[in-house]
């Protein structure tokens, strides 16, 4: 659900395609388990570097799949820094644009580490980039919770269609798009294995909220 | 869940779980530096009290104003109108001003039912006690409180109450507290015993989903959590019992009783307490008494509430469309 969720951020303000009744059901795997590792890793180093070591980094995952790619980038951090990595999760849904064109969503939950993130290098990490309107509310909602030193933001996938001026700093796979097709990540904590799947929408937007 | 919360008795069981879910992620807001959320920014919502509380309208208003809902206190003491014409007034005045959310509490019983169900108005309505008939948040706020303290704070997410056997101790007759507890907790699984004098007993008990009993002493021990109703004073010049002191004898929660419960079992109290009546400032300053933690959940329960009824679409829309898709 979650995914569909950052597949159409914004349903009703996305240009209208022509939905034409689609044969393929099947989604393709763009990319696979091991790739997700190799990505994770070279990310975890990237993150190094331009921290300059990762002394003051906070990782916060967007819930659901976001929180568990941040638990695995952590891992991967102290596996390098050999530090123990503070890792959280940051719930969006009050800090949303579109509540009001939805029934209310369930809450995730918001874990702040015990030192919080004044003064800190906050690392949002989320599995898909898409209009940006996910990675704006996390923003605000950061903004309530403390003052970081800076923010940077990490995703498994960039799929394009930004909203709104917003870039990741780390991504695992730029994945050129159309509007017409959905990206879904599958991870192992959630979904049973590690996969990222490009497919066809199957149904008019909005239609399955 | 409905447009309306009128009655604990209107929820399903996974409604209501899904209340202190929300609720037990609201709580965390409290903790941060910042205890605000943008939610229902641009939301009016008018706390209209036609009937005194302390408790209620203040946890309602915090509730309100952390979700960024402008507020609007409304205090009708002293009203001599008739009652189903000036509260029709009131209703089509706050209509006039625009509020997407009315908050009420009412001398009389079904008045919070007659706002939500006359067409006068198109706000949600939220019963904040009325007469002696239902005071939804109160009961979804002990239940959260029992979830909290006897499943746990993680553990129970997702969790109702079956199995756990509550005690309500005292004035039944009068108290919109307990109809409203018996309705949730029976809902969520829990063996309710209402024990109380049989002069504080209401007719048609029987149909209730609970047990009944006049003996607090033999309940004591089969209790997860025992809740103190008030006695109230002010109706006390009828004969209902002898005096105080035999009330207080036969049916006040005292240390000695206290020690009778279960380990684990907890003293709650819908407040506000008469120490010395129904439960000795001994219990009632003591580590399993949880009025105080019950306030602060009342805020959680009550955040949860609105927003999952304000959160989303306009209510009114959500209502018309989620009824043409079924």
């Amino acid at each position: 659900m979650d995914t569909q969720d950052k597949q159409d951020p914004q349903d009703s303000q996305e240009p209208q395609e022509p939905q034409e009744p689609q044969g393929s059901q099947d989604a393709r795997p763009v990319l696979e388990g091991p790739d997700i590792a190799r990505v994770l890793t070279r990310i975890a180093h990237e993150i190094v570097e331009r921290a300059k070591g990762a002394d003051d980094v906070v990782l916060l995952g967007i819930p659901t799949r976001g929180v568990f790619l941040g638990r695995r980038l952590a891992a991967k951090l102290e596996q390098i820094t050999d530090r123990k990595i503070p890792v959280g999760s940051l719930d969006i849904t009050m800090y949303r644009d579109d509540l009001r064109m939805h029934p209310p969503r369930a809450l995730a939950r918001t874990e702040i580490p015990g030192d919080g993130i004044d003064g800190k290098l906050v690392v949002l990490v989320d599995d898909v980039l898409f209009s940006g309107r996910t990675i704006r509310a996390a923003l605000d909602a950061l903004n309530d919770i403390g003052r970081p030193r800076a923010v940077q933001l990490a995703v498994l996938v960039d799929r394009g269609h930004r909203e709104l001026p917003i870039r990741a700093d780390y991504v695992g796979k730029n994945l050129p798009t159309s509007l017409r097709e959905t990206v879904k990540v599958q991870l192992a904590e959630e979904d049973g294995r590690d996969t990222v799947l490009l497919g066809v929408r199957q149904t008019a937007p909005g239609a399955q909220h | 869940m409905q447009r309306h919360l009128i009655s604990a008795a209107d929820l399903t069981r996974d409604d209501a779980v899904h209340v202190l879910d929300t609720a037990e992620e609201m709580a965390r807001v409290a903790d941060r530096p910042i205890k605000k959320l943008p939610t229902l920014r641009g939301r009016t919502i008018v706390n209209l009290f036609f009937e005194d509380s302390t408790r209620t309208r203040i946890s309602f208003e915090a509730a309100e104003k952390r979700l960024s809902a402008d507020v609007i206190n409304f205090t009708a003491k002293g009203s001599s109108v008739s009652k189903g014409e000036s509260l029709k007034d009131t209703a089509q005045t706050l209509e006039a001003m625009g509020v997407d959310a009315v908050v009420i509490r009412h001398g009389a019983s079904g008045a919070p039912y007659r706002l939500a169900t006359s067409g006068w108005i198109d706000a949600a309505v939220i019963n904040a006690g009325d007469g002696t008939h239902q005071h939804p948040t109160q009961a979804l706020l002990d239940a959260f409180t029992m979830r909290r303290r006897l499943v746990g704070r993680d553990a129970g997410l997702g969790q109702d109450l079956s199995g756990r056997r509550i005690t309500l101790v005292g004035d039944v007759l009068h108290s919109r507290v307990a109809r409203s507890n018996v309705d949730l907790l029976h809902t969520l699984g829990a063996q309710v015993t209402l024990v109380a004098p049989p002069t504080l007993v209401p007719v048609g008990v029987e149909t209730w989903p609970c047990e009944v009993s006049y003996d607090l002493d033999s309940t004591l021990p089969k209790s997860d959590a025992v809740m103190m109703l008030r006695v109230q004073r002010e109706r006390m010049n009828a004969a209902f019992f002898p005096t105080e002191r035999e009330y207080s004898r036969r049916y006040g929660l005292d240390g000695e009783r206290m020690a009778r419960m279960p380990e684990h079992a907890i003293v709650m109290h819908p407040g506000p307490m008469v120490r010395g009546m129904e439960i000795t400032a001994e219990v009632a300053d003591s580590d399993r008494c949880t009025v105080v933690e019950q306030v602060t959940n009342g805020v959680s329960i009550r955040m949860a509430v609105l927003y999952l009824l304000l959160g989303g679409n306009e209510p009114a829309v959500a209502h018309a469309r989620t009824t043409e898709e079924k």
